[in-house]
């Protein structure tokens, strides 16, 4: 992107070449009557000092941004080295788009072509895409894939999958012929559940399902049995389909790849993207290399010109939109350059062994947090199976008026109240905790959480 | 010119149809090949599935496009050929031999009367190409 000053001379110019008067003319062909005829009405402008005055009295309002969090559920607060930050601004960077000249940006297809590289590394598969928008439009491009590989229509979604992943998919599939149905979990593992005839015909779990879906960690923040569930889906035919949404937990679980998944998608929010109020994102999207041609969206590939030189290209692009049409693998004919940009940078930054050590620290306070509550008196930690950093916590009262006075009393963002996805659950929370969260900041937790239930209780 | 064996039957839509009974074995055109460019993938249908007369049956990806192919008569899919699945130029380079793409067990026998002559595809090339 260029900066392209002009005069005022200039501009009469280009007016004249146009054969215009007046630059309004330009908006000649908009109705008059919605056309706004006044200037907007905004107040006065203000000096750059007043303006700076003005801008800071308004982010102090802002009490939450400065509140310990133990938000998690999809965004997770993870520190990212400053040196992701510098190197995206590069304008090369900064301002490039997914290529549709491919062979003009050797950079970006190359960074690209990385980023696969350590998605396939992370997840344990053998190809991965460019990316896709993020982790719930990259389950539901899942979905779509799985009927196309399979040619049956039923996808069995598990009910401990994030509750708007399923909305996102719900969305994507409405109008494709494809039926989605949601499992059960056990309220007591907390773990996906099928309650009824799994491998039998004509039960959940039979020969006309495509996909089973499955959130690890899942949406109560347990590690579900991965290989358990690759197992029954396969001796239907059906596709694993593997769902991540806190990307930090590949540095400590076993990949999904080596549990068997044949799809394997995750929200890379956490691989050093800012929570930046839900967005942008990046949806990871990896597969086994025999469905290589079912994947959708864009696919960088090292190839080798005559002279033997290394070039980096667009491939399999003839399944892509732009040539295959209504037949085309997905409508997706983009991807989130600049955050997977970053996602790349991210993981290069911290190596194995830092991905390792970020893992272990979030698992390790959140063991620590977890233990702590569950001593507490009324609190209880709501589910049995394992953890990586997020637990859902069952308070003696509902959860909402809790949340509220640790916020108002105590300072603290002290998790999710379930009741907003699960009415039927009005006393259960979900507590993330990731590096970022300092010793101190559980220990306020625990005592915030002690302080309110005594108050509430009366003792 | 492009290569139109006698004896085969052919579609509109460029793939040949030989019959041995109720057997059918389909695959595209010579001239089809030659449109298409370097043939780089192949994708075919299982056996037993079964298909109506012009529904598609699989895709065969060039260098330049992905383009359907579709069946010439009803069947059902006995056999496809694997050995495409790494050597899907043999489409390109002996369309009516190792090339072939399905055989299957033809439902309907006498739909096969639809369907053009050597010669008659012969002059539907012509008629297109004009």
């Amino acid at each position: 992107m260029r900066y392209i000053p002009n005069s005022p001379e200039e501009r009469q110019e280009m007016l004249r070449s146009l054969g215009l008067g007046a630059a309004e003319e330009l908006f000649d062909s908009i109705p008059a009557e919605i056309r706004l005829s006044a200037p907007l009405k905004t107040p006065d402008a203000l000096s750059e000092i007043e303006l700076l005055e003005r801008f800071e009295t308004l982010a102090a309002r802002n009490a939450a941004a400065r509140r310990p969090s133990f938000l998690g559920a999809g965004a997770y607060s993870h520190y990212a080295p400053t040196i992701v930050d510098a190197l995206i601004q590069r304008s090369e960077f900064f301002t490039a788009y997914t290529p549709y000249q491919p062979e003009i940006s050797q950079g970006t297809l190359q960074a690209i072509f990385e980023f696969q590289t350590l998605v396939c590394q992370l997840t344990g598969m053998d190809v991965a895409n460019a990316s896709m928008y993020d982790g719930s439009t990259a389950m539901a491009e899942a979905v779509l894939m799985a009927e196309r590989v399979t040619r049956r229509s039923r996808v069995l979604v598990s009910g401990a999958v994030h509750p708007e992943y399923m909305q996102v998919a719900e969305t994507y599939v409405a109008h494709a012929g494809i039926e989605l149905r949601r499992t059960g979990f056990d309220m007591e593992t907390g773990r996906t559940t099928i309650d009824e005839g799994v491998g039998v015909e004509g039960g959940a779990l039979d020969k006309s399902v495509a996909a089973v879906v499955i959130q690890s960690p899942n949406f109560f923040g347990c590690v579900e049995e991965l290989k358990a569930w690759a197992d029954r889906a396969h001796a239907v035919g059906a596709l694993l389909v593997v769902v991540v949404t806190e990307a930090a937990s590949f540095g400590l679980l076993r990949s999904p790849g080596a549990c068997g998944a044949d799809i394997v998608v995750a929200e890379g929010q956490s691989l050093g993207v800012p929570l930046s109020y839900g967005g942008p994102y990046v949806g990871l999207f990896a597969t086994r290399e025999q469905y290589a041609r079912q994947i959708p969206g864009r696919l960088a590939g090292v190839a080798y010109d005559k002279q033997g030189r290394r070039g980096f290209v667009l491939t399999l692009a003839t399944r892509e939109q732009h040539i295959r049409r209504e037949k085309a693998t997905s409508n997706i004919c983009t991807n989130e350059g600049l955050i997977a940009l970053a996602a790349t940078i991210y993981m290069t930054a911290l190596g194995r062994r830092g991905l390792q050590e970020v893992a272990a620290q979030c698992a390790q306070k959140a063991a620590y947090a977890r233990k702590r509550i569950a001593a507490l008196e009324g609190f209880s930690v709501a589910h049995s199976a394992p953890v990586f950093n997020e637990f859902v916590v069952r308070a003696p009262v509902e959860a909402q008026g809790i949340l509220r006075r640790l916020a108002d009393e105590h300072n603290l963002t002290g998790g999710l109240a379930l009741s907003r996805y699960f009415p039927e659950r009005p006393n259960d929370f979900l507590v993330c905790v990731t590096e970022t969260n300092k010793r101190e900041e559980i220990d306020a937790l625990v005592e915030g959480l002690k302080k309110v239930w005594s108050l509430e209780s009366g003792v | 010119m492009a290569n139109v064996p006698e004896g085969l039957y052919y579609s509109k839509d460029h793939e040949w149809l030989k019959v041995e009974g109720d057997a059918g074995t389909i695959g595209i055109t010579d001239h089809a090949q030659s449109q298409l460019g370097d043939v780089v993938y192949v994708e075919l249908p299982k056996a037993g599935d079964a298909f109506a007369a012009h529904a598609e049956f699989g895709s065969v990806e060039s260098v330049k496009a992905v383009s359907p192919v579709y069946i010439p008569v009803s069947g059902e899919v006995v056999e496809t050929n694997e050995s495409l699945a790494d050597a899907p130029e043999k489409v390109n380079t002996d369309p009516y031999g190792e090339g072939w793409m399905i055989r299957i067990r033809l439902t309907d026998a006498g739909e096969v009367d639809a369907l053009l002559t050597a010669a008659e595809y012969e002059d539907f090339l012509k008629s297109e190409t004009e």
